[in-house]
């Protein structure tokens, strides 16, 4: 299994950099041209959260297998001020920042498994995964 | 590095920017603020924005592109979206944004027929009220 990947977010040019960097990957792994757009927006959006809400964080690529079944796994982790609310900030249209509150609702669509773990002044973790058709 | 600015021509009262680079957050809104600048400076009555080679866009990018498109529309310019990728389209929409009312054409070519259009109307309606 391939070795995992990761990107470092510290400014907005790094989220560009973990965008192309999780393209390549589900490129290299097979995934069709619509699942790497959908794939890199995801990264796009979670790695501009922990850019505007933690300051700095990291993306980790990484392939997956399942059953015979391949796929990539995204972790995002920073160690910034946590979600308050993570019903509230999973809808659509919340957000506290000048964003449009789709971050977060809007990655969960573009991937198959999205799972948030997020503490208060810890920090916050979310990995999310698709399949390969 | 942060410099790279995304050209902005003119044909007739038409600016049209192809935009060839991936956009970060900054690029975007310098590229928004030039493009304002430049309706200003050339009384532009239109605005075509190609994508041709833009194979993600985020919801930053795509509000930005939204904003560009209403505040062009207050400054008298029209703006069309053209080149969208199939992937980009269907990212668009399953993101949650739609970019309602911002004109769009499958290309170049008929991004200036559209803008041709509006233009003629726009001058016959106030030709009629005359």
């Amino acid at each position: 299994m391939a070795q995992a990947k990761a990107a470092v977010i510290r400014s907005d040019l790094d989220i560009v950099i973990a965008r192309t960097l999780a393209r390549d990957t589900a490129k290299a792994l097979g995934f069709g041209a619509i699942d790497q757009a959908r794939i890199a927006t995801a990264v796009s959006e979670l790695a501009r959260n922990i850019f505007l809400y933690a300051g700095s964080g990291s993306v980790t690529v990484r392939e997956i297998e399942k059953s015979g079944r391949k796929g990539i796994e995204i972790v995002c982790e920073d160690q910034g001020p946590g979600i308050a609310n993570l019903d509230l900030a999973m809808q659509d249209g919340f957000t506290t920042s000048r964003g449009m509150g789709m971050g977060l609702p809007g990655a969960k669509r573009l991937m198959d498994q999205f799972e948030v773990k997020t503490k208060e002044g810890e920090g916050t973790t979310i990995t999310c995964s698709k399949w390969r058709a | 590095m942060n410099s790279l600015r995304i050209p902005i021509l003119k044909i007739g009262d038409v600016l049209i920017a192809s935009i060839q680079i991936a956009l970060h957050d900054a690029s975007a809104v310098q590229f928004k603020d030039d493009l304002l600048q430049k309706i200003h400076d050339t009384k532009a009555r239109g605005v075509i924005i190609d994508l041709t080679a833009i194979d993600v866009v985020d919801s930053f990018i795509g509000r930005m592109i939204a904003d560009i498109a209403a505040m062009s529309g207050l400054m008298g310019a029209r703006v069309v979206l053209t080149g969208l990728q199939p992937a980009v389209a269907i990212t668009l929409v399953e993101l949650g944004l739609e970019l309602t009312g911002v004109l769009t054409a499958l290309n170049l070519e008929k991004g200036l027929a559209v803008m041709q259009r509006q233009t003629d109307q726009a001058e016959e309606s106030s030709d009629g009220t005359g």
